[in-house]
């Protein structure tokens, strides 16, 4: 066999993807977070403009894809790249470049620093071969959930649980206004009363009270597993409640391992599925075990929508 | 004491101008703002308490609110 033209183990974690045009590739970028330098921005920039046609694309998992590159540029677009530490994402069945939202460092909504957390998965996770089909993962800072945490394999939303010191208390009633879940109201002592079971640990009454009375008493991520969108969409379910930062990159891999085992000979078919064809249960178990401290007593299946089908043409 | 009347002004417009005003007085200063009930209320004295000022009170009128705050250090 000839020498190859190109260093082929530049396409080993698969960010080189296939396009219409006779040797002609999108380069997907690993961008974790979405979150990049100035000056990595602008290397990226001046290799779009050197190899590719004139525009990039920002993919719906906060990338930049690199369109129109001859494959034989490979070498030169990866080396260019790297003068700026830019590295090339994945695409196949493999763990996924984590997305995340701004996280708490600007944001005055984030309660959690997703973008750390986007970060560590996405050193020691990365490209992790699954054996079935991809694996996402997804950082919301808070229950605003922007980036949609319950459409990822595993899915975080940042959560606090609150507590209130009562001598710091005004009794001016934000927080029992501010409360959108109906967990606060005031009592006859004008002090809020917290009702637990329905606070969704979106940290609201922190935010708003005006003399901070209102503290995080612990803080961690909320944790959906299953979720996927695509021909088949699948919400993820609530399997743990605050995991604390430090633990985030254990928990996946514990979900990682059930799944690579769960799944074994099932082809490619995504976790939730595996989760539904499995028991919730068998999950739940696993991760226990290892997280016996945070997992939550019961969930349920991964949840189909079920307005999605029949289409039309099915009923014919 | 001076009071602000920041109802009928929306977000971000009324936490801006209360910024201005703030930059009039000195530090330690005591000062009223009032605030229509919803978004403002919400977000105006959280952001204030941000910038470094002393909330002191917030009471609820009808239909607004009357936030008082002690002007904090530049």
């Amino acid at each position: 066999m000839a020498e190859p033209k190109i260093d082929l183990k530049n396409l080993k974690a698969g960010g080189f993807i296939k396009e219409r045009g006779k040797d002609l590739f999108t380069v997907r970028l690993r961008v974790p977070g979405g979150r990049m330098s100035v000056d990595r921005l602008s290397k990226i920039a001046a290799v779009a403009q050197k190899y590719g046609k004139g525009y990039v694309h920002l993919s719906v998992r906060q990338s930049i894809e690199l369109i129109n590159i001859n494959f034989a540029d490979f070498d030169a677009v990866v080396a260019e790249l790297g003068e700026e530490q830019q590295k090339v994402a994945s695409c196949g069945a493999r763990v996924r470049v984590p997305t995340a939202c701004g996280g708490c460092e600007y944001n005055p909504n984030g309660l959690v620093d997703t973008q750390k957390s986007a970060l560590e998965v996405d050193q020691k996770l990365f490209g992790t071969a699954t054996g079935h089909h991809k694996f996402k993962v997804g950082f919301a800072g808070c229950p605003f959930d922007c980036p949609k945490s319950a459409t990822n394999d595993v899915g975080f939303q940042g959560a606090v649980w609150p507590k209130l010191d009562a001598d710091g208390c005004i009794s001016c009633g934000l927080c029992a206004k501010s409360c959108t879940e109906g967990a606060l109201s005031m009592g006859a002592d004008n002090k809020p009363v917290f009702d637990a079971a329905k606070c969704i640990y979106c940290g609201d009454c922190i935010k708003v009270c005006p003399t901070s009375a209102w503290s995080a008493e612990k803080k961690g991520y909320t944790v959906r597993i299953g979720g996927k969108w695509g021909r088949r969409p699948l919400i993820g379910t609530l399997f743990a409640t605050f995991v604390p930062e430090e633990r985030v990159v254990d928990f996946i891999a514990c979900v990682l391992t059930w799944y690579q085992e769960k799944a074994e000979g099932a082809g490619r078919v995504r976790l939730g599925d595996i989760i539904i064809r499995e028991g919730w249960q068998s999950l739940l178990e696993r991760l226990r075990s290892e997280f016996p401290q945070y997992v939550v007593q019961e969930t349920i299946a991964p949840h189909v929508i079920q307005n999605q089908v029949p289409l039309p043409g099915q009923q014919a | 004491m001076q009071t602000i009347d920041l109802r009928g002004v929306t977000c971000p417009t009324n936490f801006v101008m209360a910024k201005l005003e703030l930059e009039d007085i000195e530090a330690g200063t005591t000062i009223e703002f009032l605030l229509d009930d919803g978004e403002p209320v919400k977000n105006v004295p959280r952001s204030l308490k941000d910038e470094g000022h002393k909330l002191l009170a917030l009471q609820e009128k009808d239909e607004y609110y009357v936030l008082t705050l002690e002007k904090g250090e530049d």
